[in-house]
Parts: C-alpha cells; structure tokens; sequence
C-alpha cells in the first residue's frame, strides 16, 4: 500500500515514531493527486505550495519534540462549504466562485489546531444540494471506481478524494445524507453526528435545522478520531448541544455481543436495487453472526420522509441564500449597457445568472411552501410529520440499540442518467432523509461490492449516542475487508478533463 | 352632519441601548464611522450564524413588566424574509406568532380623566443597516451597516386612542418608562424610536371598526399629532363626500404637510414568516421573569405619588421633578444633604432647570452635583450669602463646576455680617446724605431704601440686609 492509501491514524503513528514526515505524507498525497485528479476531479482548489510550507513547519516542530497535535501532518480535504480564511470557499457555485472569507468555520480551526494540514477544497453539488455533485456549477467529480459513474454527492468530492487517496481524510456535510450517500458509492465510511454535536458556526447554510458537519474517513477508527476533533459546543452557534465529548476511539473494542438491532424493512422494499439489498443482508447477517441480536423493525412513516424534507429543506434554503444578492460580496451581475441601472433587476440576474438550475429550483420550492395561504398546508404540515417521525424513531430506540438499513438504494449511477428527472435523484436519498429530520447520528460503512462498485451500509443511534454507533460500526468492520480496499489508480487516457475544469484554481495560495 | 371620531393604534420600534448588538458582538453605537461596527455575523457573510444578547431578552422583560405585559414563559425568533439591500440577510430576525410579551396597558391621563390604552404586544427584532442615496442623477446608493443588528423592541397597542394629542401623550408616557428603565433614549429624532400609525374614522361611538391607513415616515411627536391630524381631515372629506376609505399605507411629508401613497393592499408584500431555525425557542421561568421584576426601578407614576406623599411636594412639582429618572434621582440626592424638599425643588425646578435647557445640557453632564446645590442652600441658611447672590453663585457653579463656598470665597461674595464693619460703612453713608437722613427721620420711610442701597453699593452687594437695616434702625 502506498503512503497516500494509508489512514490518518497509521499515518499519525508514523509521523510521531519519526518514520515518515509530514512533508513525505504531504509529497506522496500530491503525487497521487497528480497522477488521478484530471480523472477523478475532486477538487475545486489546491493549496500545494501552502500544504508543503506546513508541513515542513510542523516536522520542525515535531523533530524539536513539541507537541503538533492530534493529527500533525495529517493532509485533510474539505468541502468547499466550509470557510477557510483566506481561500475562496465557493459551494461550487458561480454565486460564491471568488468569494474568500474572513474566518475559518469552526471545524477548520479545530482540525488545524490540532496540526491537521488542508489540501484543498473539495467539489460538491452546488450549495450542497444534489446527490451525484453533478450539480457542481464548475465540473462534475467521477467515482474511482469507476469513472464513468457518479460519486454521489452533495459530498462527491470529499467522498472520491478519500477513496482515491487524494486525501487522507476529508469534512463534508450532512443535510439529507450528503456524507453517508458519497461515503456508500466511493465505498469509505461517512458518519453525519447528532444535530448539535458538531458546530455549524462556518458551514455554509443549506437547511440550517438539518445541516450537519462529518467525517469522510478509510475506517471507522478515522471517524472516530475526526469526531474526536471536531465535537463539542460552541458558543457562536446558538444549535451546539452543551454535551460532555467522551473519548470516542475509546468505544473501538470490537464487541458487538448482545447488541439489539433493528433491520429496517419498508428499506428494503420497492425501489430498492435488488443488488444492494442483498450485499446489505450480507452485511448484516455478518452483524448476526458477531453476535448482534437482529430483528425486523418497521417505520410507520418512511413513505413520508422525502417529501416531508422537500418541504423543509428547500423552505429553510430559500431563506438562508436569500443573501447572496448582489450587493455586498460574491457574483453581481452587470446592468445592460444602456439601461437604468434597478434594484429589482440586479437582484433578479444576479440571481438568476449565479444560480444553477437545482438550487433555483429548491428556492422556488422553499419560498412557495412558505408563502402566505400554503404555509399551514405545506410548511406547518411538515414539520407536524417530522415530529411523527422522531416519534418513530424514538420508539424504535425502547427496543433497539441500533436501527440498520441500505445507506443508498442504488448502486453509483452513470454520469448524466440523473440529471433530467430530479424527483428520480431526489429519491437517492430516501434511507438517509429521515436520519436528518429526527436530527439521529448515523454511520455509513462498506459492507461489500456489486458489479465491483462499492455498497454502504447505514447504521443509525439515538442522540448523542455516536459511541454505540462506532463501536458496532468497528466491530463489522473490523471483521469484515472492504475498508482496506483501494480503487484502481491507472490513469484513463481516453477521459478528458470535464467541461467546466478550467474552473479550478489547482495553485491557491494562502 | 354626524360627528366623527379616531380610532388610532400605534407601532412603535425602540432600539435599545445593550452594549452589543442583538445577535453579535459588534458594538451598538450611534454615529460611528459607517460600515466601521460590522462583523461576518451582522454583515450576513456565508455561514455565520446568530447568538442572542442576553441584555435584550433582559431589557425587553423590563419593557413588558413596566407595560403591564404578560411574559410569554415560551416564544422564539421567526424570520421575516425580504429583499432590501439595507437588511444584509434578506430576512429580519423578528418574533412572529409567539412574541415575548402581550396584553398590557398603559394609563394616560387625558381630558381630566384616566383612558387605559391596550399594549397588543412587544416583541424583539433586530434593525436594519442604512441607506443613503445620491444627490440628482447620479444614481447609485451607499450601504451603512453600522446598524445592521441593532435589537429593537417593536411596541404595537390596541386601536384605543381616540385624538392625535392622546396619541402623541401616549408617546411621551412611553418614552418617559423606557428611559426610566434605560432601555433605550427613544430619540425619534436619531431614530432611536419610529413610530408608525394606523388610523380610521367612524361614528362618535359606534363601535365599530372602518377601513384604517397607516401613515409611516414621522419623525416627531410632534409630527404624528400634524400627521393624525391631517389624515383625520383627509378621511373625513373622504366620507362626507360620499366616497371609501382604502386600505393603504400613505407616508408622512413633513414639508408639504400632507400624506402620499406609499403602497396598496394589492401591493403589500408576503414575507413569508416561519420559525428562525439558528436560534433555539426562549423558555422563560418565573423565578426569571420575577428576579428582573425585582431590579426593575421605581416607575414614573409611583415616584410621583411618593414625592408628594414622602416629601410634601405639590403635584406639580412632584410631576415635574419626576420626569426624568435621572432628575428624580438628583432630587433625591439633593435632600438627602439638605433637609427641605420643597426648598430643594423650586431650587431644581427654577434655577438648574432653566440653566439645564438654556445651555441644552443633560442633567447627567451638569456640573452641579446635588452635594453642591444642597452647600449652596446651607450657606443661605447660615446668612453667608443673601438669595440675590446665592444666584449669582449658582451660575458660576453651574458654569464652572465649583462647589458654593468656594464660588463665594473665590468671588469675595461672603455676605458682610460683621456689625462693626458694616457700621462704619452705615456712619459713612449718614455722613455723606444728611438730607435723606433728615427725610426719613421727618417720616419719610422710603428714604430708607436709598440709604440701604448706598450700603449695598459700597459693598457689592455683599452686606447682611437684615444686620444693615437692624443698623440703620439703631442710628436712625
């Protein structure tokens, strides 16, 4: 195995012992990105020259014996949600291409303090929304494991990075399954945590009730030690839970013995490829055999989880990029030649022109359902069902330590079959939507392949309880070999770079 | 022709006087440099998010308590979306369904008799920044943030008030309680307190409610009674010349002295209210809400009937040495060195009031404090100095923020009580006028006053009356 292929925490115990530096671990990640990324095309922005400077920085700092932190040297991929200081932070979209923040999201200063070093900014479906990040306004990212295929998304350029040991680890975030669905189709671990538990103070807005910030990881003790990290309460986000963060590489022991799990069965019925349900049933019947007590569960009110969120997310949406209008920062459009220049008219091209055509349509969807006289009948009646679902789930967990289901229900789909029927992608993310709505954690972990594309198994936990998730998470893992499995790394000759890659900024300095 | 009368209801937006903003840390302060007290927050960048400043939830209990308001022990922030570059989120954080406090009430006494006006509610929201637009044709606008996030408390009562004198009476109690709480300085002037209006014309006593108009874009209180006032008049032409009063909102134009419409029914827009999902609902307990009940200070009515119980003040003084809290408190301080309230109050009320508003000075940036006035007040007991100097001492601490008997010592203005100076002085004067002498010994009691005045010449006014004329008496 290549140096790039290696996890954070191997690589952690190396760079400490001495037996490889940082700027080696930093060197070998580059190489990689140079021989895959005009296939793969994960990132939207590189900082090689400023990854290499830290680097070399923190073996100095390391050599004179001083602590570098937790993951010293560790080169760590981010969403291009999350603001950086000082390196454009552009949801993949037209609206923010040049825009660079002031300030770092919390997430970023957590894992930079503790001497993380941040590759780059990965791509993703504009302002998060989409699930194959074809809806990057810039390019789209290819699956690894097959480049004609989809990573999924929002996370798709986090979650290919990972797998193709363009990063050692990556953030992305969480609103529907935008972690857990990528981390399935690349087939690495994703875990999207309670709501609450992870700072949003940084992450761009989607839905401000159902984002959440995760880890992209190779193995579960990866996510464990990233949520380590990146856990806690933060003052300047009014949502963070004021919860004690246990050790959570303390819960990696392997044991499953006893551990009740409920099988979701309505997701395993119509809609389902027949494929991933049955690479999933093997799953869990290897958590059977571990010693996991499994019984079949039902979820009264599945069938209601997508469109209850197609209310909600879009309504919140609408409202959270209202900002982005032209006038203070990011893209403005031009007033024609000629005209008068008019509030109105700047407003709506900006708008329409720094958009792309999902996001305007959640907008669209967001500001009808809240308009006056279908606010009751759509918003109101949401939210209603939502606390029907959290009332589900939360009967569940009287009887269940963990609930089990297919993260996905395809298998990685070919570029471009999705784009033209958005209620077919929008069902991408019918086992992982109502994890968001009752605000659970859940963990997405490779449980096998089909046709040699990688499936995800979706374990769920109640509330704040990530330790149970990881331990069982661990425990299949851990007796199982798809985490250690790597796509193929030859370059694809025949591919040309996407249209739109002269969007991406491979030299940004910091 | 039947007699008409006003149903009037205001809105009313304060902005507080927190040291920081209402969702960010930046300072709340007026007249900064533009665009200089703005963070990533307030500026709305991408993925920042808002904390709520535990003083406005503090500050605008107080409000509610001292309306006589019901404290939600449960409310939230909902958001009011809109776009206007002034407001850098596109949507206001503002309370919707569930506002802070409601049901309250506000006395005023009108006509010789109480009217209770209905406080419907108060609610928390945060302002939005500045516009200013260019001159002529130039054609752009600048954007001030600076007040981007400023909490408000938005004050809206029930359609109770009949004249636009009780509206603008209303307006002064207001303000009068705000600023005893020191909530805020409800300056409408600096725009620290708007107040839009919502009027409509019915039978004297009908009952019933007609087609209103709002009228915004006053800037006085003055304004709203001109405002109320020509409104009333519009409507009535209105109805008496057959025709219907529309449901609009109509803006205020002070120069003309008339209002223009701003927007129709037809027009008004759908802001699309829901729940703000970056900020978590207020659950309120009573012991909270009763522990800001107990710091709340003395309120302008109770302090009213307390001076004139406690201190034997008249009504009118005691109304006018409450109007502010910062004058009562003067007052207070005064009598706590000087034992005559009523003294201490014409005081206040004739001299410091009048040298406050000459010089347009705030009682807090007055040079005398009340230890000051209260020496002053001993040095004329004691006979040290006579009225008609102590007067002239007062200015001078006033203007240089001396104490009495220093001003006096430094002035040379100790009144002369020695006896055996002043009669050399009075020996002198006999001297030198034998005629008015002989007048008044012949009868002639005014001739008096001449030969005092000839005692004060000499000393600068500074001689003992009662010792002069005791003298006077004496020789004479």
């Amino acid at each position: 195995m290549e140096i790039c292929e290696f996890t954070a925490h191997q690589l952690a115990d190396l760079i400490r012992k001495g037996e490889v530096s940082s700027e080696e671990v930093s060197n070998a990640v580059f190489e990689r990105i140079d021989l895959v990324e005009n296939d793969v095309q994960a990132y939207v922005t590189l900082l090689r020259d400023n990854v290499l400077a830290e680097a070399r920085v923190l073996d100095s700092k390391m050599r004179e014996g001083k602590d570098a932190g937790r993951l010293a040297g560790i080169p760590v991929g981010l969403k291009d949600n999350l603001c950086t200081k000082g390196v454009r932070t552009t949801c993949s979209s037209r609206m923010l291409e040049n825009f660079i923040p002031p300030y770092n999201a919390a997430v970023v200063e957590k894992v930079h303090d503790q001497g993380a070093v941040i590759l780059g900014k990965l791509n993703m479906d504009e302002f998060a929304m989409g699930s194959s990040t074809e809806f990057s306004a810039f390019f789209p990212t290819r699956n690894p494991w097959d480049l004609s295929r989809v990573p999924g998304g929002s996370s798709g350029g986090a979650a290919a990075a990972v797998a193709a040991g363009e990063a050692i680890c990556a953030l992305g975030s969480d609103t529907g399954g935008s972690i857990r669905q990528p981390a399935s189709f690349c087939g690495i671990v994703g875990m999207k945590p309670t709501y609450g538990l992870v700072s949003r103070y940084g992450l761009v807005a989607f839905a401000s009730s159902l984002d959440q910030v995760g880890p992209l990881t190779r193995d579960v003790r990866d996510c464990a030690l990233l949520l380590n990290i990146i856990a806690g309460h933060d003052p300047l986000d009014s949502t963070s839970a004021p919860v004690k963060i246990p050790d959570y590489t303390s819960f990696l022991t392997g044991e499953i013995k006893g551990k009740r799990i409920g099988v979701l069965s309505e997701m395993f019925g119509e809609g389902i490829d027949p494929a991933v349900a049955e690479t999933v049933k093997k799953g869990i019947a290897k958590l059977e055999e571990l010693g996991a007590v499994v019984e079949e569960c039902s979820f009264p009110h599945a069938d209601y989880a997508v469109p209850v969120y197609y209310i909600i997310a879009p309504a919140e949406a609408s409202s959270n990029l209202a900002r982005f209008d032209g006038v203070r920062y990011g893209y403005r459009a031009g007033s024609e030649a000629g005209t008068e220049p008019d509030l109105l008219d700047l407003y709506m091209k900006t708008r329409s022109e720094g958009f792309g055509p999902e996001v305007k349509r959640r907008i669209m969807l967001g500001t009808y359902a809240l308009s006056s006289g279908y606010y009751d009948a759509y918003y109101l009646k949401a939210l209603q069902v939502r606390t029907l679902i959290r009332d589900d789930y939360r009967r569940l967990f009287r009887k269940f330590d963990l609930l089990v289901s297919p993260t996905a229900p395809s298998l990685p789909f070919p570029l471009e079959s999705e784009l033209d029927d958005p209620l077919a992608l929008y069902l991408a993310d019918i086992y992982t939507i109502p994890v968001n709505l009752a605000g659970l954690p859940a963990i997405s972990v490779p449980c096998g392949f089909a046709g040699g594309l990688p499936v995800g198994m979706q374990l769920i936990a109640p509330a704040f309880q990530e330790g149970e998730l990881l331990q069982a998470a661990h425990a299949f893992e851990q007796n199982t070999p798809y985490h250690e499995m790597r796509p193929p790394v030859q370059g694809d000759a025949s591919l040309k770079p996407a249209k739109g890659s002269e969007y991406r900024c491979p030299h940004m300095k910091l | 022709m039947s007699a008409y009368e006003a149903v009037i209801g205001l809105e009313v937006h304060v902005e507080l006087l927190t040291r920081t903003k209402a969702f960010c840390s930046c300072p709340n302060e007026f007249g900064s440099e533009p665009n200089t007290n703005v963070c990533p927050v307030c500026l709305a960048l991408p993925g920042v998010l808002p904390v709520l400043n535990r003083s406005l939830l503090k500050y605008a209990v107080e409000a509610g308590l001292a309306l006589n308001c019901e404290i939600a022990s449960f409310c939230k922030f909902d958001r009011k979306n809109y776009f206007y570059p002034d407001l850098p989120k596109a949507y206001q954080i503002s309370q919707y369904d569930l506002p802070l406090c409601r049901n309250g009430y506000l006395d005023l006494e009108a006509g010789g008799g109480v009217r209770r006006v209905g406080i419907t509610r108060v609610h928390m929201e945060e302002d939005a920044g500045k516009l200013l637009h260019s001159e002529g044709d130039a054609g752009y606008s600048l954007v001030d943030l600076n007040r981007a996030g400023v909490p408000l408390l938005e004050i809206v009562t029930e359609p109770d008030l009949r004249t636009p004198r009780e509206a603008h009476l209303f307006l002064e109690k207001l303000k009068q309680i705000l600023r005893y709480l020191d909530v805020s300085d409800c300056k409408m002037e600096e725009g620290s307190l708007r107040c839009d209006t919502n009027i409509s014309l019915r039978t004297a006593g009908s009952g019933v409610l007609n087609t209103k108009v709002e009228i915004k874009n006053i800037s006085s209180f003055r304004a709203v009674e001109r405002a109320l006032d020509s409104e009333i008049a519009r409507q009535r032409r209105l109805y008496e010349a057959g025709g219907r009063v529309e449901q609009e909102t109509r803006a205020w134009n002070e120069e003309t002295g008339g209002t223009l419409v701003m927007r129709t029914k037809e027009t008004a827009s759908d802001y699309r209210y829901f729940p703000d999902p970056d900020l978590p609902p207020i659950v309120l307990d009573e012991q909270m809400v009763d522990r800001i009940r107990e710091g709340l200070p003395e309120l302008p009515e109770a302090r009213r009937r307390r001076f004139i119980e406690e201190f034997g003040l008249p009504a009118y003084d005691a109304e006018i040495l409450t109007a502010s809290r910062d004058l009562a408190d003067y007052f207070e301080e005064c009598i706590k060195c000087y034992h005559d309230p009523k003294r201490v109050g014409n005081w206040v009320m004739v001299e410091l009031l009048r040298l406050l508003n000459a010089n347009n000075i705030d009682i807090r940036e007055s040079k005398v404090p009340p230890s000051h006035l209260a020496e002053l007040l001993i040095l004329m007991d004691k006979g040290a100095i006579s009225g008609k100097i102590a007067k002239t001492v007062f200015e001078e601490m006033f203007a240089r923020g001396k104490g009495a008997a220093e001003v006096v010592e430094e002035k040379g203005l100790l009144q002369i009580s020695d006896e055996e100076a002043l009669a050399a002085i009075i020996d002198g004067v006999i001297a030198a006028h034998p005629q008015v002498v002989e007048d008044y010994r012949s009868g002639t009691k005014k001739a008096l006053g001449f030969l005092v005045g000839q005692v004060m010449k000499q000393t600068q006014g500074k001689a003992n009356p009662k010792i002069v004329n005791k003298l006077f008496s004496a020789k004479l």
